[in-house]
């Protein structure tokens, strides 16, 4: 079965930053894809091409055999393709049940349906999907007074409720209590098997990535510089010396 | 009032006192009934404005288009039923029209009609223009729109240019006519109040929300972002549309700069009463209305001439140190009364097992 995304020779350069040169890859469906890379090696960037964010360059990127590259960003999340924010980005003004609701997928929703309230059914998915990322409890609080873990989990929570096919995850342990990055790990493993989502996941902690991609893709300086399972990226020279090169 | 009524009660309440005074206002203070009509169009300027500005974050200088849009529109239907538009107004009021009531009411209702779904077409056509538009650059080229719209207008002979055109007038007393349009705009003014309170609670008000909180978040999860920017923007230019042909006939006489594309007495200040009242709440933009125009009226009777330094002292201080508006302010200090839930974090496991 060909890959779920698939980028052939994907640029972009930001004046005279050639964030990413030529990059290949392949997304395959229902698998958990790591993209690893020192600080500045343009994995971000390369989410952003592949969401619509900005134009590309030169390249092509396509989603379920579909050319993407000049669709919008909420085109191409429409058609299920997801990402979080490095940043994290949540409704902090507004409680984590409505930071639920605004994430319903909008796919398929008509003229009319745009008018509709919230139905039983949704609230209920979005409780459970709380209840799933252990934020239950807290689901009546206004989501800018959560600790910065948590609005993480939330926003995780968020991409789920939009029920994606494939999620790109931009650093989700960034700045999480290392003590809950195991069950961060856990759930995310849970939603690749339990729903069905393909993860893509950018981060920048090794021992995570290694625990939880079945294939990683190493980016340095823009460029593809190598790619393989766990194992063997964790041996490669050239890898290694990237990441010992850049700190 | 016990505390033992509950929170519907309450609000059925209020609004059954709001229903009654507003009933029989105009017949107790008949001396103000001008005032008081006007009090009702300042009402529904600052919901429409509101729902564009308040809730969903894109501040509008030019939606006096859409009144001034639906006067205009309105005006030639009712003069095209029974004249040339072009022979009357080149007569500057030469040709005096003698309609019969029912001329009259059906040239109202239609003219209202068409003003309606004019409004609502201008704002689809301007959509494409605006909304590329972000932040400041937003508000001026909506206060543009408003501005060119006036100027134009002022300009085009079929339409009176700068003179203006005549309406008819009321067939019956003045006092039965200063009535019914009191009660119209009355109606006008609780039908849009009532409409956007149900918005605000559907799928829509959430999504406008978001795209006011984080329009870039909003895209990334798949919304419609333009699609219910240009919906939000029609929905207040239909409003505004009904606003501007009733004012219209109200006014008997209408001319682009001063009454149609108002800027300065009515365009700016549904920017001032939102902000007054509370920006992005149901009941600020009203609030914020009955403020604005009580202290306006008072300082034109007590303050001629300085009438407009008050009003721009009051835009600064409301501005400078009372952004949150009224009800913002009030939200804040007891948010259970607006249902807000707000909880403290529960402590550690104290909720799990719910
Ligand atoms: N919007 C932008 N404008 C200019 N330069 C940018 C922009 N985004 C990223 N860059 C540059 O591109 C390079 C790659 O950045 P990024 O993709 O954020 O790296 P990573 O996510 O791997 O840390 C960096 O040199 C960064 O400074
Ligand atoms: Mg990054």
């Amino acid at each position: 079965m060909a890959a779920m995304i698939e980028l052939r020779n994907v640029s972009k350069s930001f004046g005279g930053v050639r964030a990413n040169q030529d990059v290949s890859m392949d997304v395959p469906a229902g698998k958990i894809t790591g993209l690893i890379g020192p600080n500045g090696s343009g994995k971000t960037t390369l989410f952003n091409s592949i969401v619509g964010y900005h134009p590309i360059d030169g390249g092509s990127i396509r989603f379920e055999g579909r050319e993407i590259s000049r669709l919008k960003v909420p085109q191409i999340a429409r058609l299920g393709m997801l990402r979080t924010f490095q940043q994290t980005r949540i409704y902090g003004n507004m409680n984590c049940v409505k930071n639920m609701l605004i994430s319903v997928p909008h796919r398929s929703m008509g003229y009319f349906e745009i008018f509709y309230d919230h139905s039983p059914g949704e609230l209920e998915r979005a409780e459970r999907l709380l209840e799933f990322v252990g934020l239950y409890a807290k689901r009546k609080l206004l989501a800018g007074d959560l600790s910065f873990g948590q609005q993480k989990l939330l926003e995780f929570a968020m991409a789920l409720m939009n029920q994606p096919k494939v999620l790109l995850l931009d650093e989700p342990t960034a700045g999480i209590n290392p003590t809950l990055i195991n069950g961060l790990i856990d759930r995310l493993k849970r939603a690749n098997e339990e729903f069905g989502i393909t993860l893509f996941v950018i981060e920048h902690n090794m021992r995570v990535i290694m625990n939880l991609a079945e294939h990683i893709y190493c980016l340095a300086h823009g460029q593809m510089l190598a790619d393989g399972p766990p194992d063997q990226i964790r041996a490669d020279k050239r890898v290694i010396d990237a990441y010992l090169g850049a700190h | 009032m016990t505390l033992a009524m509950t929170k519907s009660q309450r609000t059925l309440g209020l609004y059954g006192l709001i229903a009654i005074a507003a009933v029989i206002a105009p017949f107790l203070f008949s001396a103000y009934i001008s005032q008081l009509t006007v009090l009702w169009v300042m009402v529904l300027f600052a919901i429409t404005w509101d729902a564009m500005g308040g809730q969903m974050g894109y501040n509008s200088l030019g939606n006096i288009f859409f009144f001034g849009a639906g006067m205009y529109i309105s005006a030639v239907v009712q003069i095209g039923l029974h004249y040339d538009v072009a022979e009357y107004t080149a007569a500057y009021g030469a040709i005096k029209v003698d309609f019969t009531p029912t001329q009259y009411y059906t040239g109202l209702v239609l003219g209202t009609i068409v003003a309606a779904v004019g409004s609502v077409l201008f704002a689809f056509l301007l959509s494409w223009v605006v909304f590329g538009l972000r932040g400041p650059y937003f508000a001026i080229g909506t206060l543009g729109i408003a501005l060119a719209a006036g100027e134009l207008v002022g300009a085009w002979e079929y339409v009176g240019a700068g003179s203006g055109i005549s309406l008819p007038v009321f067939p019956g007393e003045p006092e039965a006519g200063e009535r019914f349009f009191y009660f119209a705009f009355f109606v006008a003014a609780v039908l849009t109040f009532f409409f956007f309170r149900w918005l605000y609670q559907t799928r829509f008000g959430l999504a406008i929300n978001a795209i006011r909180d984080d329009e870039e978040k909003a895209e990334a999860m798949g919304i419609h972002t333009m699609r219910y920017k240009t919906i939000t923007w029609a929905l207040s230019a239909f409003f505004l549309g009904i606003c501007g042909s009733l004012f219209g006939n109200y006014n008997i006489f209408i001319e682009p700069l001063e009454v149609a594309f108002a800027t300065v007495v009515f365009g700016i200040p549904m920017v001032v009463m939102s902000l007054l009242g509370g920006k992005g709440t149901l009941w600020g933009p009203v609030i914020g209305a009955i403020l604005y125009h009580v202290i306006k009226e008072a300082t034109w009777k007590y303050f001629l001439g300085w009438q407009w330094v008050a009003l721009g002292l009051l835009i600064i201080i409301s501005v400078v140190f009372f952004q949150q508006g009224i009800m913002g302010w009030a939200q804040e200090k007891w948010p259970e009364l607006f249902g807000i839930e707000v909880e403290e974090a529960p402590a550690e496991g104290e909720e799990e097992a719910a």
